[in-house]
C-alpha cells in the first residue's frame, strides 16, 4: 500500500486504463484523428451551449452502450452483432433525447435532429465494435467514456471560437466590450455560417498534427 | 407547384443537406479520393434517399404521429418517441432489398456498387433527411421532392470533392495540414460557394 502511495501518479501512468484513456483523448482522437463522427460535430457547434449539451449527450451514450454490449458480448452470436449493438445505442439514444426534452427543453429545440443523429454517429458503433464487443465491462465503460470526452473537448473547443468570434458572446453572456465595437471592430459573420465550421475545424487539425509531430 | 421547386432547389443547393447540415461527413471523406467510386456512391446515395424519405413519411404519418392509430380505435396514441428506431429499421430493411433486387436483375451495377450499398445504412445524411422531413412538417408530395432533391445535392457534393482531390495530390500543402486538414478547409470554400445560390431561390 505504502509503496502505491508514494508516487500514485506512476502506478496510475503504467495502468493500462491510464493509457487508454490518454489514447483516446490526445493521441488518437476520435473526431480529429480517426476522422469518426464529423456529421453532427460541427453542426452544433455555432453556440458554446448547445456544444456542451450535445458533448454530455454523446457521452452518456457511448460510455453506457459500450458498458452493455460488453456485458452482453458473451450471449451474442457474431453474426446478428451489429443489429444488437444498433437496438442498444438507439434505446441509449431516445432515452437521451426524452430527457434533454423534460429538463432542457430550449437546448433540445436547438439540437433539433443532431440528437437522434447520434445512433448513426460512427464513434458510438466505432467504440462498441472495435472494443465493447473483445473487452470486459469496466474497462470498456472507461473507453467508451473517454472517446466521448475527447469528441466533446473538440466540439467545445470550436464551439468556444465559432461564439467568440461570431457573435462576441460565450455562453449567451457579450463578452467582447462595447468600446471595442465603438472602436470598429466588427464580429466575423462568416464563422456563424456553415463554412466557418468547416475553416476552424481544419485549422485546429492543422494545430493538433503540428503539436504531435513536435513531440 | 411553385413550393415544390422552391422545396427541391433548396434542398440541392442552398440547404444541401452536406454542405450546410454536416450530413453524412463519414463517406464524404473517406471515398471522396476516386472521383468514379464517388459518383458511383453518390447514385446510390440520391437512389436510397429517394425510396427511403417517402416511406418513412408513410410508417409516421399511418402509424407513429400523435392520433394516426385513430384508424385502429386509437386515437390517444402517441407512438413518435419510437420514430428513431424504426426509421433506422426500415432504412436497414430498405438496403437489404435493393441490395438484393440489384443483385437480381442488374449483376454489372451491383459489383459497381456493391461494396457501398451495407455503408449507406449508416450513412446519417439517409436518416437525417427523414427526421429533417418530420421536423419540417413536409406534405406528401414535398417529401418526395425533398428527398430526391436531398440525394441530388449530397451526389454533387462528393463529385465536386473527389475532382478537386484529384487536383489536390500535386499541390504542396503545409505538412500538418495535409489530409483531413486540408479536406475540411477545401469542403469549407465548396460550402461558400453553394451558399451563393441563396439569392436564386429566395
Amino acid at each position: 500500500m505504502k509503496a502505491i502511495t508514494d508516487k500514485p501518479w506512476s502506478a496510475v501512468k503504467r495502468s493500462r486504463s491510464y493509457k487508454e484513456i490518454v489514447k483516446a483523448l490526445w493521441k488518437a482522437n476520435p473526431v480529429s484523428k480517426q476522422i469518426l463522427g464529423i456529421c453532427s460535430a460541427l453542426a452544433v457547434t455555432v453556440q458554446l451551449q448547445t456544444a456542451l449539451v450535445m458533448g454530455a449527450a454523446l457521452t452518456l451514450v457511448v460510455a453506457c452502450s459500450s458498458l452493455l454490449v460488453a456485458l452482453m458480448r458473451e450471449g451474442v452470436p457474431r453474426n446478428i452483432r451489429i443489429i444488437v449493438q444498433v437496438t442498444v445505442i438507439a434505446t441509449l439514444v431516445i432515452i437521451a433525447d426524452e430527457l434533454l426534452k423534460a429538463f432542457l427543453y430550449d437546448v433540445s429545440k436547438q439540437l433539433s435532429v443532431f440528437v437522434g443523429l447520434i445512433i448513426t454517429n460512427c464513434i458510438v458503433l466505432g467504440r462498441t465494435e472495435a472494443y465493447a464487443m473483445n473487452n470486459p465491462p469496466g474497462r470498456a465503460f472507461l473507453d467508451g467514456l473517454a472517446n466521448g470526452l475527447g469528441y466533446a473537448s473538440l466540439l467545445v473547443g470550436v464551439a468556444f471560437f465559432r461564439e467568440l468570434l461570431g457573435s462576441g458572446k460565450l455562453l449567451g453572456y457579450a463578452v467582447v466590450p462595447q468600446a471595442f465595437y465603438e472602436a470598429g471592430y466588427v464580429n466575423n459573420g462568416l464563422l456563424v455560417l456553415a463554412p466557418g465550421a468547416f475553416i476552424t475545424i481544419g485549422l485546429f487539425v492543422w494545430l493538433e498534427h503540428t503539436l504531435l509531430e513536435k513531440k | 407547384m411553385e413550393n415544390l421547386v422552391s422545396i427541391g432547389l433548396n434542398s440541392v443547393f442552398v440547404g444541401n443537406i452536406l454542405l450546410s447540415y454536416f450530413l453524412g461527413m463519414c463517406s464524404f471523406l473517406a471515398v471522396s479520393r476516386s472521383l468514379q467510386t464517388a459518383a458511383g456512391l453518390g447514385v446510390a446515395v440520391t437512389f436510397v434517399m429517394a425510396l427511403t424519405t417517402p416511406v418513412n413519411w408513410l410508417i409516421y404519418h399511418l402509424l407513429l404521429a400523435p392520433g394516426a392509430l385513430a384508424w385502429a380505435g386509437l386515437p390517444d396514441a402517441n407512438l413518435s418517441y419510437l420514430k428513431l428506431i424504426l426509421f433506422i429499421a426500415q432504412i436497414a430493411a430498405i438496403v437489404q432489398i435493393i441490395e438484393m433486387v440489384i443483385d437480381r436483375y442488374s449483376p454489372a451495377l451491383y459489383t459497381a456498387l456493391g461494396v457501398y450499398l451495407p455503408l449507406i445504412t449508416v450513412n446519417c445524411a439517409i436518416l437525417g433527411a427523414s427526421l429533417f422531413m418530420v421536423e419540417r412538417s413536409y406534405s406528401f408530395a414535398e417529401t418526395v421532392v425533398y428527398g430526391a432533391g436531398s440525394g441530388t445535392g449530397w451526389c454533387l457534393a462528393i463529385v465536386a470533392m473527389a475532382a478537386i482531390q484529384k487536383k489536390l495530390r500535386y499541390a504542396d500543402v503545409p505538412a500538418g495540414l495535409r489530409g483531413f486538414g486540408i479536406s475540411m478547409i477545401v469542403t469549407g470554400l465548396i460550402a461558400i460557394g453553394f451558399m451563393l445560390f441563396a439569392g436564386i431561390s429566395t
